[in-house]
C-alpha cells in the first residue's frame, strides 16, 4: 500500500494554534495503526479560521479538514480521514471551497500546495518559467513588460514599478542593487509574511528578474526581526537557490549573475519606509532620508537601487511568464490586477483574499470576512496599516481602488483590513495612532517626532472634555502641520487615522471624564 | 531575532567577539549583521562589544553606541531566561490584546521591558506579528502563538518557567 500523502501547514500562524503537534500526532498515531503516512509540510491556504488546516491527497483531488486540534486526530484516523473518508471536520475538496475558489490566486497562486523548500515542486508547478523568458529578454524588454502590466507597488504608496525599474535601468552605474522590503512591519498585514513561509523561491526569482532588467547583480533582502519563521525559511531557499544555480554567478548556468544577502531588521518599524531601510541596510540608525535624491538614482551605498516591497517582487514572475495582459485584465481603472488583501482583527473568517482591484470592502469584510469574530455588529475597518484611515461600515459600497480610495480620503496601502466591533472606542484608537508614531519615529524631523507626542497630550484633553472645542482646533492644526511637515508617511500619514476617527465617529470623543490608559 | 534562552549564552570573551567581527567585515553594511551575531551569542551587547566594533570597522564608538541604542531588539542587559513579547498592534487590540497586555504586567509584576525579579521571564511589547488574522499575538522565545487570552498567557508563562528550570 501507497503511504498516505498528508499535508499540515508550516506557515508560522498554523504552527501559532497547534499545527506542528497536530503533524506529529498523525505520524504517531498513524504508526500505532500500522498505516504509513507521508506528512508533507506546506505553506497556508490562508483560512486561518481553519487552520491547523489537515489536507489528504485522494484519487479525486485533495481533501480538507479543519479545524484540527491535536487531541482529535486519533478520532480523524479512525474515522478514515487518510482515504478521504466523512467526518464532522470534513470541508470537502479544498479547490472546492467557496472562500477559495471565489478567489484569483496570481501572486498566491502556489502558496499552500507543497513543501515550500521543495526545488523540484516549484519547477513541476510552473516556477522559474519568469526567469527564464527574462533570461532571452533584453532589460528594456523586460521593464516594459512590467510597466505594461500595470503592477503598481504592494508595500503601500502604488508607485508603478516599472517606472521605478526604468529610472534605475537609465541611470548607469558599474553597480546597482535590488532591495527587497520585507520589513512589514503594520498591523493587519501578514501576507509578505505568508509569501516568504509559503513560496520563497518566488520571491527570489523576481529578485533575479528585476537585475536582469536594471542591470543589478546584488539583491539584499531586509526582513524583520519579529518574523523568525519567515528568516529561517528565505535563509534556507537561498542556499537552496545557489546549489541550483538559480542564483550566484551562473544564474541557470548563463554568464549572467545575481548574489543575493539576506539582512534581519532589529525591531524598528520606521525601518519599513524605504530610505530608513537602505541607511540600515548599510549599518546605521534607521533615520529617513530627505528624497531627492530617489533611491533608484542614489539609493543603497549612493547606487541606483530597486525598492521593492516582498509582493511587488514576487508578482513579477507570473507576469513575464504568463505576459503582461494576464495581469493587467484584471481590476478596475488604474489599478490593474490582483491585490492580497489580509482580513484581520475583529473577523470571522481571517486570512488572505487575492482578488482582483475593484471588490468592494464590505464584500471583502462581510462575504469573504463573514463579519465579526465576537459575533457582535461591526463598527469600524481600518484600512492599509496604523497609518490607514478608520471607515465606518456606510463606506463599505468602496470599491477597492488607489484612485476611489484617495477620492474618499482614505488609502488602500497594502490591502490589510483590521475590523473591530462596536465596542471599539474611537477615540482610544486615534490616541494609540499618536502614541504609536511617537513610539516609532525615528527622530529626524520635528513635525513627527514633537507633533506625535504633543497629539497624544492633546486628545488625553479632548477625552477628559477639557477645554474641548479649543482642544480639537488644536488637534486639527497639529494635524495640518504633520501633514505638510513631515519628512515621511509616517508623520504625514499619522493623522489620517486620527482625523478619520474623528470625523466619522466623533460621539466617540465626547463622553466625559474618560481617563487615559 | 529571540530565538533562544539565556541557557545557551556564553560569558564575555573578547576572541570569540573579534571572531565575529571577522567573519562579517568584508560584507558590505557589516555593522547590523554583526551585533545581531554578538546577541545571539552573548546575550546582549556588551559595552566592551562596542568598544571592540568600532575599532575594527573604523567607527567612532558613538556611531555603534548610536545604532545599538535606537533598535529595540538590541539589548544593554541580558533578558531573563524567557522572553515573551505582547503584540499590541491594532489587529490585536480589536481583540483584546490591552486586556491582555494589563494582565501580564500585572501577572509578572513587571512593566514592559523588563525581567522579573527571579529572572525567569523578560516581558516586552511589540507591534505586530504577522498573526493579525489570529488575535491576540504572543512571541515566546522566537516561538508565534495565537488567539492568547489571560488564562492561555499564564500557561505559557508556566511553560517558559518549567522550561527554562
Amino acid at each position: 500500500m501507497e503511504p498516505a500523502v498528508v499535508f499540515v501547514p508550516l506557515d508560522a500562524a498554523a504552527r501559532s494554534v497547534g499545527a506542528d503537534e497536530v503533524a506529529n500526532a498523525i505520524a504517531r498515531e498513524a504508526a500505532t495503526r500500522r498505516r504509513e503516512v507521508r506528512v508533507v509540510r506546506n505553506g497556508s491556504r490562508g483560512m486561518f479560521w481553519l487552520e491547523p488546516l489537515v489536507e489528504v491527497s485522494t484519487p479525486e483531488g485533495r481533501v480538507a479538514y479543519g479545524p484540527v486540534g491535536a487531541e482529535i486526530v486519533g478520532e480523524l484516523l479512525d474515522a478514515g480521514i487518510l482515504d478521504g473518508a466523512p467526518h464532522r471536520l470534513r470541508l470537502g475538496l479544498t479547490g472546492e471551497i467557496s472562500h477559495l475558489k471565489r478567489q484569483t490566486r496570481f501572486t498566491f497562486a502556489r502558496v499552500g500546495l507543497n513543501d515550500p523548500l521543495s526545488a523540484e515542486d516549484y519547477e513541476t508547478t510552473g516556477g522559474l518559467a519568469g526567469l527564464r523568458r527574462a533570461l532571452e529578454m533584453t532589460p528594456q524588454e523586460i521593464v516594459t513588460a512590467v510597466t505594461d502590466s500595470g503592477l503598481r507597488g504592494r508595500g503601500g504608496a502604488g508607485f508603478p514599478t516599472g517606472v521605478k525599474w526604468q529610472t534605475v535601468l537609465d541611470t548607469p552605474s558599474e553597480l546597482k542593487f535590488i532591495a527587497c522590503n520585507a520589513d512589514e512591519g503594520d498591523s493587519g498585514t501578514f501576507a509578505d509574511r505568508m509569501l516568504m513561509e509559503g513560496d520563497p523561491f518566488l520571491l527570489l526569482e523576481g529578485m533575479a528578474i528585476a537585475g536582469l532588467a536594471v542591470g543589478a547583480s546584488e539583491g539584499y533582502i531586509y526582513i524583520r526581526s519579529e518574523y523568525p519563521d519567515a528568516v529561517a525559511t528565505m535563509a534556507a531557499a537561498i542556499d537552496i537557490a545557489y546549489l541550483n544555480q538559480w542564483a550566484g554567478s551562473s544564474l541557470l548556468g548563463t554568464e549572467r549573475a545575481f548574489d543575493l544577502h539576506l539582512r534581519v531588521g532589529a525591531g524598528s518599524y520606521i525601518c519599513g519606509e524605504e530610505t530608513a531601510m537602505l541607511e540600515s541596510l548599510e549599518g546605521r540608525r534607521g533615520m529617513v532620508r530627505a528624497k531627492p535624491p530617489l533611491p533608484a538614482i542614489a539609493g543603497l551605498f549612493g547606487k541606483p537601487t530597486v525598492v521593492n516591497n516582498v509582493l511587488s517582487l514576487a508578482t513579477v514572475p507570473p507576469v513575464i511568464a504568463r505576459g503582461s495582459e494576464a495581469f493587467r485584465a484584471l481590476g478596475v481603472g488604474r489599478s490593474r490586477g490582483t491585490q492580497v488583501f489580509q482580513l484581520a482583527g475583529n473577523i470571522k473568517h481571517g486570512g488572505i483574499v487575492e482578488t482582483g482591484f475593484g471588490v468592494t470592502l464590505g464584500e471583502l469584510v462581510e462575504e469573504f470576512g463573514g463579519g465579526t469574530a465576537s459575533g457582535r455588529p461591526v463598527r469600524a475597518v481600518q484600512v492599509g496599516g496604523p497609518l490607514g484611515a478608520y471607515l465606518p461600515t456606510s463606506r463599505f459600497d468602496l470599491p477597492m481602488d488607489y484612485e476611489a480610495f484617495a477620492a474618499a480620503g482614505a488609502m488602500v496601502g497594502h490591502g490589510g483590513i483590521v475590523v473591530f466591533d462596536d465596542t471599539v472606542d474611537m477615540s482610544r484608537q486615534a490616541r494609540f495612532a499618536m502614541e504609536f508614531c511617537a513610539e516609532e519615529s525615528c527622530g529626524k524631523c520635528t513635525p513627527c517626532r514633537v507633533g506625535s507626542v504633543r497629539g497624544v497630550e492633546v486628545i488625553d484633553r479632548i477625552i477628559a472634555g477639557d477645554n474641548r472645542d479649543a482642544n480639537l482646533e488644536l488637534l486639527e492644526d497639529l494635524c495640518e502641520t504633520m501633514v505638510d511637515g513631515s519628512l515621511c508617511a509616517m508623520g504625514g500619514l499619522t493623522p489620517l487615522p486620527v482625523r478619520t476617527a474623528l470625523r466619522h465617529f466623533p460621539e466617540d470623543f465626547r463622553h466625559a471624564g474618560a481617563v487615559p490608559l | 531575532m529571540v530565538s533562544r534562552t539565556t541557557s545557551c549564552y556564553v560569558p564575555w570573551s573578547q576572541e570569540r567577539a573579534a571572531a565575529i567581527v571577522d567573519r562579517h567585515r568584508d560584507e558590505r553594511g557589516p555593522l547590523m549583521p554583526i551585533l545581531h551575531e554578538l546577541q545571539d551569542v552573548f546575550g546582549h551587547i556588551d559595552p566592551r562589544a562596542v568598544d571592540l566594533v568600532a575599532e575594527a570597522l573604523n567607527l567612532s564608538k558613538a556611531d555603534v553606541y548610536g545604532v545599538v541604542t535606537f533598535y529595540k531588539d538590541f539589548r544593554s542587559e541580558p533578558p531573563g531566561r524567557s522572553v515573551i513579547q505582547v503584540c499590541r498592534g491594532e489587529a490585536c487590540q480589536s481583540m483584546g490584546a490591552e486586556r491582555l497586555a494589563r494582565h501580564a504586567r500585572e501577572q509578572l509584576s513587571v512593566d514592559f521591558g523588563a525581567t522579573t525579579s527571579d529572572g525567569a521571564v523578560t516581558l516586552e511589547q511589540v507591534f505586530c506579528l504577522g498573526n493579525c488574522a489570529l488575535s491576540p499575538a504572543v512571541l515566546v522565545d522566537g516561538r508565534l502563538k495565537g488567539r492568547i487570552d489571560e488564562a492561555r498567557f499564564d500557561e505559557l508563562v508556566a511553560d517558559s518557567r518549567a522550561r527554562a528550570r
